[in-house]
Order: C-alpha cells, then structure tokens, then sequence
C-alpha cells in the first residue's frame, strides 16, 4: 500500500516556505557500532550524503558483482545436443551441456558447479524416468563427463583448444567491416590460448603507435599453450593387441603435431592479415612518411637558407666595396681641392701680411720701407699656417699701429718658439 | 597477532568476549568454566584466587576476600558507600584518601589492597583467561563502564588497565554496548528507526536507560541509576525465607553469625538461579548453625512471592525512567533486560503486563533464543573491539571529538501530509545529523500534486475498551462487576503539525512513482526535494531553516 498524495489544488504552486523547523537539540550519540563509525567519518571528512553514498557503492561493487550470474545454467539445450549419443559425447558442446555457451572459457569453477547442479536438476534420470521413458539417461551421462572435463584443469584446456564455437572467425576479406569491430572479438578469442596473460587488447583507432606496435609486437611472439589430445583416436585399452595400440598412439602423436602447426600457421597468417588491412598501420606509415618529407624539406630549408645568405652577404659584400670605392676616390678629389683652396688661402694670407707694410705706409717710416719689407718676408716665411691665419686676420682692416703690433707680437711669438732670430730683424726687433 | 577483546567489568561479575572477523562473538569461559566470571579476589595465605573459587572463599575468609569494588574506581573513600563490601573484605581508608583493603597474608602480615591495585589484578586475570581460550596474545580491550562513571573515573580505569597491559582502546557505556549487540543479531532491526528501554539489573545496582536509535545511531535520552536495587535483594530475600523456616523448624537463629549467613547467601544464590530455570529447587546446606543440617525444597510460586517486594522494586523503576523520559510505554519499542537477574521470569513478567503488546520484551524468559542477559554487554564490547581494531590511536580519538559526537537532533518528526490528511513521517524525531532519508509515494490519479511538508505534532490517544461481557452467575455478578473497569489504552499519534512549506509536481501520468527526499546536512542546512523516479526527471527542491 504506498502512500498517495493529495492533488493540487490551483494557486498552490511552486516551492513555498512557509514556517522555520524546531530549533534542534544537541545530544551526544553513543560511539558504537559501524553506522557511528560512517557518521564519524561523514562529519570528519565532510562528505554529503551522496559523495558518501558513491565511496560505499565503490567498497560494495565487488560484492554486487558476484551476485550478477543468478541466472547461470538456466539456458535451454536444443533438441539436436539432447538427442546426442552419449558414446560420441567428445562431439557434443560441453559447455552447451552445462548450459554455459555463453561464458564458456570465461566461465569460473564456482559457476561450472552451479551451472552442473542446475542441469542435473532438471535432467536426472529419474525426473525423467518419472515423466515417462525409461532408458533417457543419455544425456545425463553427457552432464556428467561434461562436468568431469571441465573441473579438471588438464582436460579442460585441451577441450578449450578444440572448442570451435568459442573461436570467432575473421571478417571475410571481400566484405565491408570496421577493423577494430570486426578483429577485437577473433583477437579476445584467440588470446585465451596465451600463455602469457594478460593478452594486450587490439585498441582503437586512437590508440598511440607505440599501443600498435606492442600489440602486433606481441602477437609476433604468441605463444599458445593450445593441445590436440582432445581429437586424439581413443587408444584401445584391451592389452591383446599391443602393436595396434602402440600404432594408434603414435598416431595421435604425430596428429597432434600436425594440428599444433597448422594451427601455428593459422595465426601466423590471421595476424599478416589483420597487419596488412589495419588501418592504423597504414595511417602510422603515411604518418612516417610526410614525416620524412617533412623533414627532408627542413633538412633542405637549412641549406637553402644558408645559401641565401651567402649570396645575400656576398652582394652586400660587393655593394659596400663599391661604396668604398666610390667615396675613396670622392675622397681624393675634394682633398686636392681643398689642398688647392688651402694653398690659394695661405698665398692670400702671406700676401696680405707681406703687403701689409706697404698698406700701413711703413708706418709711416718710409724710410725704412725695405726694412719692413724684409721683416716681413722673414716673418711669413717662418710662420706655419695656423699662425698664418691667425696674423693675416690680425692685420687686414685694422689700423698702422694695429697691423705692427700684430706683427711685433707674431715675431715675439716665433722668437719665443725659437724659430726666429730677432737680430735678423731690422725693423721689428 | 593480537587479539582485541571485549570486557564488561561490572561490580558482581564481568565477562569477556572475542569478535572474529566475521562478526561472530564467542563469550570466553575462564579456566573454571564461567562466562559470567565474579569480579572477586581472595586471599589465602600467598595465594590469590579469582572468580568463583575467590567466591567460595566468602564462607569461611570471608575478611580476605575482595568484592564490589568496580564502583570504587577513582573515588576516594569519603565519596562512596562502603556498605556494599560488608560481606567481604571491608573497605578501609588509605592514607591518601582512597579506598583499599586489609588482606592478612602469610603469617599474619597485613597487605593494604587499594582498589587500584584490585583492579589491576582482576584484569590480569582477564586477561589471562581470555589469552588461555584464544591461544593468542591480548594486548588490547573494549572496557563497559555504566553511563553515570564519572570522567575521573575512566580516564582512572583507563589507566589501570594500560598499566595492566592491557591497552583500552575505547571505553563505552553499558547500555549502549548491550544494544548494540542485541542490534547487530538482526541486520534489519540495525537501521530501523526504535527507541529501546534498556534496563540493567546487576548484582548491587540497577541502571536503566532509553535510547533512540536512528538509522543505527544511537542516542541516550534518557539514564536513571538505583544503588541499592539488585540482585542481591533478591538473594537476601531468599536467604531471610531460610532463615525464618530453619528458625522455626530448628528454634536456633542463623542470623546472629556471619558465617552462617554467608553460607546462607551462598545457596541463595544457587537456588535463584535454579528457580529461574525451573519450577522447583532444593536447598540443602551443612551445619548452618549450631551444627545442624538444612534441607528443604521450595517452588517458583513460594519464591516469586517471596521476592514480590523486590521486583516491584524493579518495574517501579522502569516505569520511572519512562516518566522520566517524558514518554509513554507505548512509545517504547523494545525494552532490552540485561544483567544476570533479568533471567527472574516474574521480572519479565511483571513488564509484561505493564507495558501494552506493541512493545517487545526481549529476555530470555519469553525468547529461548535470546542472548543471555548477563552475555549481552560484553558481546556488545567484543563487536565494537572488533570494529575499531584496526584504528590507530589517533583515528578512535578523532571519532570521540565532540564534535562528531555532539550532534544536532531534530525535535520533531518531519514528514508529508497524504490524500487522507494523515501525517506521513519521513525523518522521525531524535534522527541525528546529517540526515537523508527518502520516502517514495504515488500520485494516485491526479496529474498535479501537492507535497506539503509538515512538522510532526504528537498527541496522546486514549482509547477506551469496555470490558467484555461475560455472564456471570448470579451469586458472583455483584462482587465482579466492580472490579471491571474500562480499559484505557494510550497510544501516540503524530498529526500534522505547523506547515513548513510546500513543493508541486505537475504533468504526471496517473500512478507513476515520485520520490521525496529529505537532507540535512552537518551545518544544519534542510533540503527537500521531490522528483519522478524516472529518468531524467527534474527535481523540485526547498529550503527551509532553523529557528
């Protein structure tokens, strides 16, 4: 009987609050017991109730998982495996007989005994002696030799290595299938025979290079524990032909061997296969070749670069020698000009200076006019060009007393340098 | 490997219990065969005996024997009532204050026993008969103390023990302990919301308490303690019943020697116990006084009626407790007996008629199947000990904060108001924080609903029952009639109290399945949301506060 609400009544919508709750009371709890310890943790690590609720769920999925295969065995055995000769029982699908075709070689020991009392259950001789039929015990002999070979760990690998229906076969190579979709499950399958567990999955398509090369790399080097005794000629037990016994067993031996190795080659030739059509293969080797034209084409930029820049600098090279060449000889041409200004100037300097007796009119000591002359040839001839410039700027525009001055004081200058002897000096002495 | 076991050490007995791994618990016999071992030391010239043998030593050295001394722990002398110890060994002053005992030794030397020290070899030898059973070292021990031992007091046993060798791992209450294991035998009763009347009745002592459990959290809400109820009364009881018939068979009094009187107690005792188990018991004791023998024989009615004074002592005092609560029986679940003379059949009877059929009575009177009263608080302590077992130090300590052990407790019940306006509670009163409970109901034929929440409000119900008629013959009508009265049968309802807000849910196919959902976090934060138990379906929520 579970609870019914009332209905809405119209106006009453929408989440209203209409009063406060009780001021709670603190009380201390008793610290005992396994729901304590939970509200302790929930209050010391601060969980909400529901990332609580997800750290018990984690501590409690192994548990759940034990419980999933409730159903196991139930399945139902078609008519054909029913009617089986038990004499032939090797033939029959043994996991179908437990009523494990699903799970075969997954299928633990615990769920192999469940599976069993499930079968014998429901196919005892005497349940179904009891529904009519006497001699239907056929089956069940078939239950029992299943169960036999399956706890025994020997026998059961060799019926696994013979279980065909637990193989997946490969995608046919002229139909149209998704790789992965179409290999993983033959690849799963195929992997149980391993001796080395756990089995590398096939992957995605996304999965890295180094993923691919390890799973192709490990099934290079497969190594499967699968048996043939399973098809083995029963060897006849009765010791009266000892010979015919002896042949059989050699026989089977030699049977075993062959079916060891074409089963190699089989594997051999399912991995060259799924090698050649994987498409990651071929998009790793289209990878690794633009990535080699790519790096060859960097490889050339390298050299390419390095050419243009010697070009580059030997046409800068050229440019600027040409330059050089050009302002050298520039160079050349206004130090003549100069040379030649300069040489014009310092004539119209020492002509000044000589000329400035006569323009001072000897300072009026006309009398004396060869003398000054003298001096003053003496003096220009003495002095070098920055005293030039100096005493031919001291001595044009400027007065008679100016202008001896100026000359006295250039012939003091050259007698303090010792470059001249006033005793030469006739009038500026 | 060690083993963790756990010990309830009470005045008159103690038990010690182992809980395996997968939570079986095993109650350890010591090496005379007791599981309820008497907390008893004796003293014969150098030896020391314990238990029952120490027990024995009551009737004839009876002043080197140690009795009632769990009480005295960490008190000093002047705080306690030495009156408990009269048939043993008196209590004595120590020079520090304590409590300590005269113990004549080997050629009349006198050793001052303090309790400490008591207590120290009373756990040893614990310890020792719990390592013989296992076969494996103890180091470490769940201790019971009752709820009313003083802070001093534990940290005082807490101390003695770990001294002892003992290391406690965590000290917990009596009541809570005795619950938890009567709990954790039906998984399903663990998380239902009860509230349980745990009723101690020990040797010289009862202790009762009420308390509430929440979704397996339990809270005490209630304690009530009487010194000077227990068991014993109940042997004094029978021991005055010999007494007087051996008075007047013999015309000799046996009350004047104290040996006689021990050797009185002593088969008290044992016949209490027989005639719990039994309907009659025999009772025969050598030269109980001036050399003669006693023999008689005497059945549960003689002894029921015998003991009427004492055990309405007892129910009394249950129903005091409940008063005290502020409850009614009704409101009481389950009431749990513990303490070895709750296998008194007049006792569970008696709380039988006293308390209406709703509520259960757990004892062993009623239920063969039950765990022994005087078993049940050292199960309780080997479950927790096994619990905590693999904590360090730090982490039990961590979970003993206040904090997490101080929690807020909702006052009233909170819940929703159904199409019949009856209140429907989701979390019920005395749920501690955090709280999540979720409550799933239908919405019958309407396409839109109301869901209203409301706090609980209880009321008491009386309902009359006439009493039914029965014919009587003439003679006998008058003198019946007026002792039938109506029957009064209380009961609490919870209605609908103060409306605290209310959600809606529309667009609803007819019966499909909604869920509302309550949580209150730690800080005392109170959502309620209510959604369709569907995929995808969004959820509508509130708020609501405290005031």
């Amino acid at each position: 009987m579970s609870i019914v609400l009332p209905s809405l009544p119209t106006g009453a919508e929408g989440p209203v609050v209409k009063a406060k709750v009780t001021t709670p009371v603190r009380r201390p709890i008793e610290p005992v017991g396994r729901y304590f310890l939970s509200h302790a943790t929930r209050t010391l690590r601060g969980h909400t109730w529901s990332e609580y609720e997800k750290l018990e769920a984690e501590n409690n999925v192994t548990a759940v998982e034990e419980n999933v295969d409730d159903d196991i065995g139930d399945e139902d055995q078609d008519e054909e495996l029913l009617e089986h000769d038990p004499r032939d029982w090797k033939t029959a699908d043994l996991y179908a007989v437990l009523g494990l075709s699903k799970l075969r070689w997954r299928a633990t020991e615990d769920q192999i005994r469940r599976a069993h009392r499930k079968s014998v259950l429901k196919h005892h001789p005497d349940k179904k002696s009891a529904s009519g039929g006497l001699d239907q015990d056929g089956f069940f002999k078939i239950i029992q030799k299943a169960f036999e070979v399956m706890l025994d760990p020997v026998k059961r690998r060799q019926f696994d290595s013979v279980d065909e229906n637990a193989d997946v076969k490969p995608p046919s190579p002229k139909s149209q299938y998704d790789f992965i979709d179409a290999w993983a499950p033959v690849f799963e399958a195929e992997g149980r025979f391993s001796k080395t567990q756990p089995v590398p999955s096939l992957g995605t398509m996304d999965s890295t290079k180094e993923e691919v090369e390890g799973f192709y790399g490990f099934w290079g080097k497969f190594d499967s524990w699968k048996t043939f005794e399973f098809k083995d000629d029963d060897v006849p037990d009765d010791t009266a032909n000892r010979d015919h016994k002896r042949y059989i067993e050699r026989k089977n031996v030699s049977n075993r061997k062959k079916l060891k190795q074409e089963d190699n080659k089989r594997v051999i030739a399912l991995i060259e296969r799924a090698y050649s059509e994987d498409p990651r293969i071929k998009m790793f080797k289209d990878e690794a070749k633009k990535e080699k034209e790519r790096k060859k084409w960097e490889k050339e930029a390298g050299s390419r670069k390095a050419a243009e820049e010697a070009a580059a600098k030997k046409a800068a090279e050229e440019e600027a020698a040409k330059k050089a060449a050009e302002e050298a000889a520039s160079a050349k041409l206004t130090g003549k000009k100069a040379k030649e200004a300069a040489k014009n100037a310092k004539k119209k300097q020492k002509r000044s200076i000589r000329g400035c007796g006569k323009d001072a009119d000897y300072f009026g000591d006309a009398g004396k006019a060869s003398d000054v002359d003298a001096d003053l040839d003496l003096i220009v001839d003495k002095l070098d060009d920055v005293q030039l410039a100096d005493v031919a700027a001291k001595v044009t525009g400027v007065d008679a007393a100016g202008v001896k001055s100026a000359i006295s004081a250039a012939a003091d200058e050259l007698a303090g340098a010792g470059k001249l002897d006033k005793s030469f000096l006739k009038y500026f002495s | 490997m060690s083993a963790v076991i756990g010990i309830s050490f009470g005045n008159t007995s103690s038990s010690i219990a182992f809980a395996n791994g997968e939570g079986k618990v095993e109650v350890i016999a010591n090496p005379d065969g007791d599981r309820s071992i008497p907390s008893t030391l004796a003293y014969v010239g150098e030896d020391e005996y314990h238990g029952q043998q120490a027990n024995a030593q009551l009737i004839r050295n009876s002043k080197n024997t140690i009795i009632n001394f769990r009480d005295f722990i960490g008190k000093t002398f002047d705080e306690v009532n030495t009156e408990v110890t009269k048939t043993g060994a008196p209590a004595i002053k120590t020079a520090d204050g304590s409590i300590g005992f005269n113990i004549t030794r080997q050629d009349g030397k006198v050793e001052v026993i303090t309790v400490a020290e008591a207590t120290k070899r009373h756990l040893k030898q614990l310890q020792n008969a719990a390592e013989d059973f296992l076969g494996k070292k103890v180091e470490g021990a769940v201790i019971t103390v009752p709820t009313d031992f003083t802070e001093a007091q534990r940290e005082e046993l807490i101390k003695l023990s770990n001294e002892t060798g003992l290391k406690v791992h965590q000290l917990i209450n009596e009541p809570s302990s005795a619950l938890l294991s009567h709990l954790t035998q039906k998984d399903e009763s663990y998380s239902q919301n009860k509230i349980y009347l745990v009723a101690d009745f020990g040797g010289i002592r009862s202790d009762a308490a009420i308390i509430a459990v929440r979704g397996g959290i339990l809270t005490v809400l209630s304690t009530l303690h009487d010194k000077e109820l227990g068991g014993d009364r109940l042997d004094e009881a029978l021991m005055e019943f010999f007494a007087k018939d051996f008075e007047k068979k013999y015309k000799v009094n046996p009350r004047t020697d104290a040996r006689s009187l021990a050797k009185l107690r002593s088969e008290s005792i044992v016949v209490k116990k027989t005639l719990s188990n039994v309907q009659s018991s025999t009772c025969s004791i050598e030269s109980v006084a001036e050399g003669i023998d006693y023999h008689t024989t005497i059945n549960r009615l003689r002894y029921e009626l015998t003991i009427r004074g004492t055990i309405s002592k007892m129910t009394g005092f249950v129903e005091k407790l409940v008063e005290r609560a502020e409850l009614i029986p009704s409101e009481i679940n389950e009431i749990l007996l513990v303490g070895g003379s709750s296998n008194t059949p007049k006792l569970s009877s008696e709380l039988r008629s006293l308390f209406p059929e709703s509520t259960a009575i757990i004892s062993p009177v009623f239920d063969t199947k039950a765990i022994l009263p005087n078993e049940l608080i050292c199960r309780g302590a080997a479950l927790q000990a096994a619990l905590i077992e693999s904590f360090d130090d730090d982490e039990i300590k961590e979970s003993l904060q206040p904090i997490v052990v101080n929690t807020q407790h909702l006052v009233h019940s909170i819940g929703i108001k159904d199409a019949d306006g009856k209140f429907v509670p989701i979390v019920v009163s005395e749920t501690a924080y955090p709280i999540k409970r979720s409550l799933e109901v239908t919405n019958g034929e309407s396409s839109s609903v109301l869901v209203e929440l409301y706090e609980g409000k209880k009321s008491i119900k009386e309902t009359v029952i006439e009493p039914t008629k029965v014919e009587y013959s003439d003679d006998e009508e008058d003198s019946s009639e007026e002792d039938e009265e109506p029957e009064i049968i209380k009961e609490v309802v919870e209605e609908c109290g103060e409306l605290l807000g209310s959600l809606s849910l529309k667009d609803l196919k007819p019966a499909s399945k909604l869920e509302i959902i309550i949580n209150i976090t730690q800080d005392g934060k109170l959502h309620i949301s209510s959604r369709e138990l569907k995929v995808g379906s969004v959820a509508t929520k509130v708020e609501l506060e405290f005031k």
